[in-house]
């Protein structure tokens, strides 16, 4: 009898993130931890600040992680991460990868200045962003990584956000650390590979990934994925890496460009859009595209 | 050995003896001195440490947290603005179970900007459930940041070593710099029993349900309890080892007398020169100097001011709306016990105007002249 084929998969199958978790369906924020996980191993301890993920996580005694946490204050991500690797080599741990893990208002907003502080010293730490565009824990109020034209509970449709998002990537960026990548919950292996390599780089390393939150957002659980890969191929969520700074290399190459009206659609965030405040949208999207561009180009 | 230091060095050499591993902090007046040695001990590895350059006082407490609960001792420095702008942490630390030392120079708050002495810094900060030593001199500070090493490490409990700006901060006295050896031997290595390591995985802090939280907190009041006892029980261990008592107050000529000061920090040498003049023109004075704020040490006060006639609580630090700190304490601890001792509270010496002993003088002359206190408070040198 012929051996029976086996199935590859494009992702090791140990997990380290338990099913029973609090994260709502859909959640992108939890698959990011999932995928990024499985890159860095047992090996890890995590900080996670004040987000949704302290939620997730589970409450006191449990946790549905494998590796080891402590919850820190909301704006003390990196700074509680710099203390815990300091830590770490004085007890005599080289080996444990340590990693700060905060959502986009505990990163662009309040945590901005520890994270800073600790890239500017270059600490060595992996930073990961999981960014689902506003304060979903406290019931999705803005943050400075809300785009522009959203509705939330503090830019009701009346006031929607009008301006655009901070790039927090360029921030990094002009901190000149080792590595620096963005990535999105539907590229999985794009993300664990992502993962891999910042964990055998040295120094401050920042990845930013791109995690839907249908609660937030307005959209279907089961669109997660769809939205996840519509950013990136619409590009208003492109995915690159930045090495030391300067070197700017695009991870997917989005042959032709989709327009951002089908994404904007399927969440009720945009719904109160009209077709002219979608197409100055497309404008700026199509001129951070070309900036980006430009980049790539200039590191070649 | 014997050395002239000042007092922030005072905090730094104790740092260094008690074999820090990590130390995260930001330079603020009049404490800098305190991180720039221990800058230079890390530098030349005269001390086997880390030490973290943070951008702010925040992530100075942040990253002392971290490198705690990662297992490694840990210290910082800092003063006033800086203090104030740790407070979350300073909660952090405390509930999270953590034995951070950190020295506080007294500082005023501004505005208006003061870089002089008082307590509102470190006494604001009293309910963050972190012990407090208010120390009288540069042998005292250093002393006591080891101590504070080894209660804190056995309760987890934070400890604040707090000493005044300038007056100790930067005046030089005669220091007996202990041998490293003999502090190994009375300050073993940090071992805590849990710690954040993948090889022993937890999560630590999580949202924490009104089922589990209360008896969290009962814990740490219970373990605070503790403190008195451990103090003194370490502090005489001090004292067979190294020549000097540590303990939770320091009361000077206080069984026979009429008059008692209490005071806090160096205020409470000041006060003994005028327990010395009042003495040889036969008024009988006394000074209860109070050590250890946090925890309170309830019954040496009560003990020491029992056979006093008169009691004055002189407050370099003051809650708006209320009285002095110390005052309202030595009143509670009395409370039941003697309610008919007159207890009379003073404010002087706030952004650090000079307390001297004529300040005492002025002092003990209105508690002796009056039966009981009329006013809830009473100023002291106020341009009014
Ligand atoms: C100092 C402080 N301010 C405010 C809060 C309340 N808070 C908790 S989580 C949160 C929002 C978190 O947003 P984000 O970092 O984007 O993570 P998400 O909840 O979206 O996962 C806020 C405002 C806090 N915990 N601490
Ligand atoms: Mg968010």
């Amino acid at each position: 009898m012929k051996k029976p084929r086996t199935m590859k998969l494009s992702l090791p199958d140990e997990e380290l993130v338990g099913s029973g978790n609090l994260a709502c369906q859909g959640c992108g924020a939890t698959l990011a931890m999932r995928y990024v996980l499985k890159a860095l191993g047992q090996r890890t301890v995590l900080c996670i600040p004040a987000c949704c993920w302290s939620v997730i996580d589970g409450p006191f005694p449990h946790s549905c992680l494998d590796v080891p946490v402590y919850h820190c204050a909301f704006e003390t991500a990196a700074s509680t991460a710099s203390g815990v690797k300091a830590g770490l080599e004085m007890v005599g741990d080289t080996e444990t990868t340590v990693v700060a893990w905060a959502g986009d208002g505990g990163t662009f907003d309040i945590g901005i200045q520890a994270l800073s502080g600790a890239a500017e010293r270059n600490d060595d730490i992996i930073y990961v962003c999981y960014d689902n565009e506003a304060y979903m824990n406290t019931g999705i109020q803005r943050s400075s990584a809300t785009p522009f034209g959203a509705w939330t509970t503090t830019t009701p449709v009346k006031h929607f956000k009008n301006r655009p998002k901070k790039d927090i990537d360029a921030i990094m960026a002009a901190h000149r650390i080792p590595y620096i990548a963005t990535a999105s919950i539907a590229y999985a292996e794009d993300v664990y590979k992502k993962a891999k390599k910042a964990k055998d780089i040295q120094g401050t390393r920042f990845l930013h990934i791109y995690a839907p939150c249908p609660t937030g957002w307005k959209s279907r659980p089961e669109d997660s994925i769809r939205l996840a890969r519509m950013v990136v191929q619409n590009s208003i969520f492109p995915l690159y890496e930045i090495e030391n700074g300067e070197k700017y290399t695009l991870s997917i190459k989005v042959k032709d460009k989709k327009p951002i009206h089908d994404y904007l659609k399927l969440q009720g965030r945009f719904r109160h859009l009209t077709e002219d405040q979608i197409k100055f949208m497309q404008e700026e999207v199509d001129k951070n595209w070309a900036r980006l561009l430009r980049k790539v180009e200039s590191s070649d | 050995m014997k050395k002239v230091i000042m007092g922030n060095h005072a905090l730094s050499y104790g740092a260094m003896l008690a074999r820090s591993q990590v130390i995260a902090a930001y330079p603020i007046t009049p404490q800098t001195q305190v991180v720039e040695l221990l800058s230079e001990m890390c530098a030349d590895k005269t001390l086997d440490a880390k030490f973290i350059k943070v951008e702010s006082e925040h992530s100075a407490m942040a990253a002392c947290i971290g490198a705690s609960v990662a297992g490694a001792r840990t210290f910082t420095a800092t003063s006033s603005q800086g203090l104030a702008l740790m407070h979350e942490m300073l909660h952090w630390a405390s509930g999270g179970r953590l034995p951070v030392v950190m020295g506080d120079i007294n500082r005023s708050m501004g505005p208006g900007w003061s870089i002089w002495t008082d307590q509102n810094d470190s006494l604001s900060q009293r309910d963050t459930g972190w012990m407090q030593y208010y120390c009288a001199s540069n042998q005292e500070v250093l002393d006591t940041v080891i101590q504070a090493f080894k209660v804190s490490e056995r309760l987890a409990i934070p400890s604040m070593v707090i000493l005044d700006a300038f007056a100790l901060s930067h005046t030089y006295e005669v220091v007996d710099i202990p041998d490293q050896a003999k502090v190994d031997e009375y300050l073993p290595p940090f071992r805590p029993q849990v710690r954040l390591t993948p090889d022993d995985p937890h999560a630590f802090g999580g949202l924490t349900s009104p089922e589990h939280y209360f008896e969290l907190r009962y814990k740490l009041q219970k373990d605070m309890e503790k403190a008195p006892g451990l103090i003194e029980e370490t502090g005489r261990e001090f004292e067979t080892m190294f020549g000097r008592y540590l303990g939770l107050v320091d009361d000077y000529l206080c069984d026979d007398a009429d008059i008692i000061l209490v005071t806090s920090g160096t205020a409470g040498y000041t006060a003994r020169v005028a327990v010395d003049d009042m003495r040889k023109s036969g008024i009988k004075a006394g000074n209860l100097r109070i050590k250890v704020f946090r925890p309170f040490p309830f019954e040496h006060v009560r003990r020491i001011v029992k056979n006093a006639k008169k009691v004055a609580v002189v407050d370099r630090n003051i809650s708006y709306g209320h009285h002095g700190m110390f005052f309202q304490e030595v009143k509670s601890a009395l409370y039941g016990h003697d309610d008919s001792l007159p207890v009379f509270g003073f404010i002087a010496g706030l952004g650090g105007r000079d307390i001297t002993p004529s300040t005492f003088r002025e002092i003990a002359d209105i508690a002796l002249s009056k039966d009981r206190p009329e006013e809830e408070i009473i100023w002291i040198g106020v341009k009014r």
